[in-house]
């Protein structure tokens, strides 16, 4: 996708891309991250770039159900893993119960970081249904938010759990 | 306000409506806008801090696969930026700031060459065959050596490598004062030099619009219309053939709201190629060769009385200004600052100020938020708790028999001071530490042996600077006013358009409740548009906490323009006289008969679409536009901040156990969004406290090239605010508002350092200079012990 010339069949891969239950295919350079790809092949750009080196974690997606950095993923390395990004959040035009909790505690401000941050906690309450707020706080700490101190972001994403835990109440 | 309509919206915590789309990955940066045939590009940076350059050879460049083509100073013939102060020679030098570096480079990572290609990796692939040859010369890598007899010279027509060099308010006899004096104290503090750091690195997408016949640059600036002006004097246009457009933005806090070097280098290549080109920055070009800020030294005396009255200040202050001045603040933003506005919130009757910005081989500064108040505040707010030590007061007593309690104050810096609570927002702040607990819980942690410490900050903000107070400042371009246009289509929905730049601030929401509640719409009819010089009539953007006090006034005064028309014509479809009628949401009626009314539907519909129903000379269509500047002194927002500290033997880590934010912003437009203004601005002032510095070695390399090496506090460092509001209102604001976007972070270092040399009092030991490392506080704990 990258670019096309005489020189692409042995420099480029041919790869299938399972994003948000869709299925890509692609012919792209090996060095080209996950991250690109998802930005400028596939066109999902909710998923932002802060660092390119993997400690801002704007671009946390999910990968198999688990938060990972897309800078710091080659395309390649993603063939066969389930990949989810915020733009599998909302339900068209509703937002998901996570969003509404960043909404409602005023979690963002310039919206940057944001979609790293969702992506992170949607990751950690899957696995984490009912953490303690201590726990929430050191998840958070993984990514960089410049705007809004972070307290908000916790308090959205506790609120969330809380929530979620009201509706499924086997859960706890 | 329209006593008819007003207090519905304004002071309520509406939701944000910005949010749906970034919350959805719909919001749209300036990396996410592509264009057909779109090329990439990235700069070939100096890797010395000083030198002559020699040579640039880009051919190979231009052989690597993808390059489409590379651009050197000489090939691309643009102008320089220039910004000034009216000043003569001996208190400023002007110097200018090139796109493209032509012979002689003066820090490590300025731009030298654009290369363009096909995809941004091709594009570092050919930043990697450059040839560039340098004649090294001696770096300078600090004010000191800047300011050293016989030091090399950054530019050589500044002569001490100074740029800026005021001195001001010399009261008469201020010697004698000190002579005098039973209490004098002193602060030498040096700060570290900091990255504003915005999330979303800069960037520009730029594109020759062939049926407009301009070119557009989208690019993510707080201040579009000034980007304007200085790319189209660079380029050789017309201002008319350049139209900027801002995307949603990933933050500013000042590092975007001077014109940078590469957005018109990207411009340039897309006008020669005829092909968009999009620039971003990488995080190590953001980190080294962006803009910086807050690299400043004080040496501070202050002259008490036996009682703790202060007498006088005696400053001088060095501003790091790196290699160049940025547009249009020059150099000067720091040191004048500093120097007109240290007396802070205390009665001082005596002061002298020396004020200097010197240049030296490190990237160049921006303002930050808070510029210089961040620093003076800390400076101020020592030697406040220092004299308090030597005369045996209490930290804040000694505040409270110094703060200005009654207003307007004109201080001895000049400037009036509109009211605020200063007094009340610091016995607050004491007394909900006292009742917390946390006074008994430091004593009892002492005499644990345990390192607790109570710091406090006592501040005020001006915000809403106009263009008296930036003339005042002598620059040669003056910001202040604001110009907003508000109008009314068919249906009844509204579109405001103002001349400020949201970039994470909330305007679309709250200047949007400006207008709504005066009008008397609702929300969801009001639609913000900014960022986009060919819509908006002109401002001057997002910075100095400007938007509520100056751009929520013009956006109310052209709502209540466009209020009068539709009274006109109301009246008229009424068969009524204008003083007849009255405005009430959504309709005019008579007062004389409330049932008799026509909507705003009605009188668009009329406006537009059945015009020979308008009165004898009313204009169609429905529109006001209207200015608003600030011809005094602007408003001062105040605060006080109070904080508790623990500092661990073993680690030298400081912990915050508890942070109080007593804020007065007037009357907050919208009090969550105030409350984030809060907090994320005392994250970032803990950051400068604690963390955040950039260090530059011996060869002018700087030390931060990753988040590896300048430390972002997380969520585990930055703790929850409690924030407590009080409410002294602008008189001149419609709605009561100050500005809120600045006081966190001008409060959080004075606070954090105080808490940090309270918790260290029983070692005897002092710490002034910030960040306050973990290896600074450890040494101090062994030392004591």
């Amino acid at each position: 996708m990258t670019e096309t010339g005489t020189a692409s069949r042995e420099t480029h891969l041919l790869l299938t891309l399972d994003v948000n239950g869709e299925r890509h295919e692609l012919v792209v350079e090996p060095r080209r991250t996950l991250v690109d790809v998802l930005r400028h092949d596939l066109g999902l750009t909710g998923t932002h770039v802060g660092c390119e080196h993997g400690i801002c974690g704007a671009c946390t997606i999910l990968a198999d159900g688990r938060p990972v950095r897309a800078c710091l993923m080659f395309a390649a390395q993603a063939e066969g893993m389930a990949l989810r990004t915020v733009e599998s959040l909302a339900d068209g035009r509703q937002l998901g119960d996570l969003q509404q909790a960043f909404t409602e505690h005023h979690a963002l401000q310039c919206g940057f970081c944001t979609p790293g941050f969702l992506m992170l906690a949607e990751g950690y309450l899957a696995e984490t249904p009912d953490p303690a707020k201590d726990e929430i706080r050191e998840v958070v700490a993984a990514n960089l938010c410049r705007c809004t101190g972070y307290q908000p972001i916790v308090e959205a994403i506790e609120h969330c759990a809380a929530r979620r835990r009201a509706r499924n109440p086997k859960e706890k | 306000m329209n006593p008819a309509t007003s207090g519905r919206l304004v002071g309520s915590s509406v939701r944000r409506r910005e949010d749906p789309r970034l919350l959805t990955g719909n919001g749209r940066f300036v990396d996410d806008i592509t264009l057909p045939g779109m090329l990439h590009a990235q700069f070939v940076r100096s890797t010395v801090a000083h030198a002559a350059v020699t040579g640039i050879d880009l051919d190979a460049v231009r052989e690597v696969r993808g390059v489409v083509a590379a651009f050197d100073a000489a090939d691309l013939a643009l102008g320089d930026i220039s910004a000034r102060l009216d000043r003569p020679l001996h208190e400023f030098v002007p110097t200018d700031m090139p796109i493209l570096a032509r012979d002689r480079v003066r820090y490590v990572g300025e731009p030298l060459a654009v290369v363009v290609a096909r995809d941004p990796y091709a594009a570092e692939d050919g930043i990697e065959a450059a040839k560039v040859t340098y004649d090294v010369m001696t770096p300078v890598v600090s004010d000191t050596q800047a300011l050293a007899s016989g030091a090399p010279r950054v530019h050589e027509a500044a002569a001490a490598n100074t740029l800026v060099d005021v001195a001001m308010f010399a009261t008469e006899g201020i010697d004698d004062v000190f002579a005098a004096a039973p209490c004098v104290v002193r602060v030498r503090t040096k700060t570290g030099r900091q990255n504003a750091l915005p999330l979303e690195t800069r960037g520009a997408v730029a594109a020759w619009d062939a049926k407009e016949d301009q070119l557009v640059l989208h690019t993510c600036t707080q201040t579009p219309h000034q980007v304007r002006t200085v790319a189209a004097s660079c380029l050789g246009l017309d201002e008319r053939a350049v139209r900027v457009v801002v995307p949603d933005m990933g933050g500013g806090f000042g590092q975007k709201c001077v014109v940078g070097r590469e957005e018109i280098a990207a411009a340039a290549a897309a006008l020669r190629l005829g092909r968009p080109v999009k620039w971003i920055e990488d995080r190590k070009d953001a980190l080294t060769a962006s803009f910086l800020a807050r690299e400043q030294r004080y040496d501070v005396r202050a002259a008490f009385d036996a009682d703790g009255a202060i007498l006088a200040i005696d400053a001088d202050v060095v501003c790091d200004m790196g290699a160049y001045s940025c547009y249009p603040f020059t150099a000067g933003i720091e040191p004048l600052m500093a120097s007109a506005e240290m007396p802070s919130v205390y009665k001082v009757p005596a002061y002298r100020v020396r004020g200097r910005a010197v240049t030296t081989n490190k990237a160049p500064t921006a303002p930050y938020r808070g510029v210089s108040r961040p620093q003076y505040v800390m400076v101020v707010e020592r030697l406040m708790e220092r004299a308090a030590r030597e005369l045996g007061l209490d930290a804040v007593e000694i505040r409270r028999r110094n703060v200005i309690t009654e207003f307007p104050y004109t201080g001895i810096n000049r400037i009036t001071y509109d009211p605020g609570s200063y007094l009340e927002s610091l016995d607050l702040c004491e007394r909900v530490l006292k009742d917390e607990g946390w006074y008994d819980a430091r004593d009892a942690a002492r005499r644990e042996g345990r390192h607790l410490g109570i710091g406090y900050s006592c501040f005020s903000e001006r915000t809403g600077y106009g263009s008296t107070a930036f003339a005042a400042r002598k620059m040669r371009v003056v910001p202040g006013f604001d110009i907003a246009e508000v109008r009314m289509d068919t249906t009844g929905a509204v579109t405001v358009t103002s001349g400020t730049q949201n970039h994470g601030q909330s305007h679309e929401t709250t200047l949007a409740q400006i207008v709504a509640d005066e009008l008397g719409v609702e929300l969801a009819k009001v639609r913000l548009h900014q960022g986009d010089t060919d819509r908006v009539t002109y401002g001057w953007g997002t910075f100095a906490s400007r938007s509520i006090v100056v751009g929520g006034s013009a956006v109310h005064r052209a709502a209540a323009k466009l209020g009068d028309k539709l009274v006109e014509i109301g009246a008229h479809l009424l068969d009524a006289k204008p003083g007849e009628v009255e405005r009430v949401p959504g309709r005019i009626r008579l007062r004389d008969a409330p049932e008799r009314a026509v909507t705003y539907a009605d009188i668009a519909d009329a406006a537009y679409l059945r015009s020979h129903l308008l009165p004898d000379g009313a204009e169609p269509g429905l529109s006001a536009v209207a200015s608003f500047d600030v011809f005094d002194d602007g408003t001062f927002s105040n605060a006080t901040h109070g904080v508790v500290v623990e500092l661990h033997e073993g680690t030298g880590r400081v912990e915050i156990l508890r942070y109080i934010c007593v804020e007065d912003c007037g009357v907050a437009v919208n009090p969550q969004v105030v409350e984030g203004q809060c907090r994320g601005g005392i994250a970032q002032g803990i950051a400068g406290a604690l963390f955040e510095q950039i260090t530059y070695d011996a060869q002018g390399e700087p030390s931060a090239t990753s988040f590896m090496d300048y430390k972002v506090p997380t969520a585990w460092e930055i703790p929850d605010v409690a924030i407590h509001h009080l409410e002294t209102p602008c008189a001149f604001t419609s709605t009561g508002a100050k500005g809120a976007g600045e006081g966190g972070t001008i409060g959080a270092p004075a606070a954090v350092l105080n808490a940090v040399n309270d918790a260290l009092a029983p070692t005897g030991v002092e710490l002034d200079d910030t960040p306050v490392t973990p290896e600074t506080v450890q040494r101090a704990l062994e030392n004591a012990s």
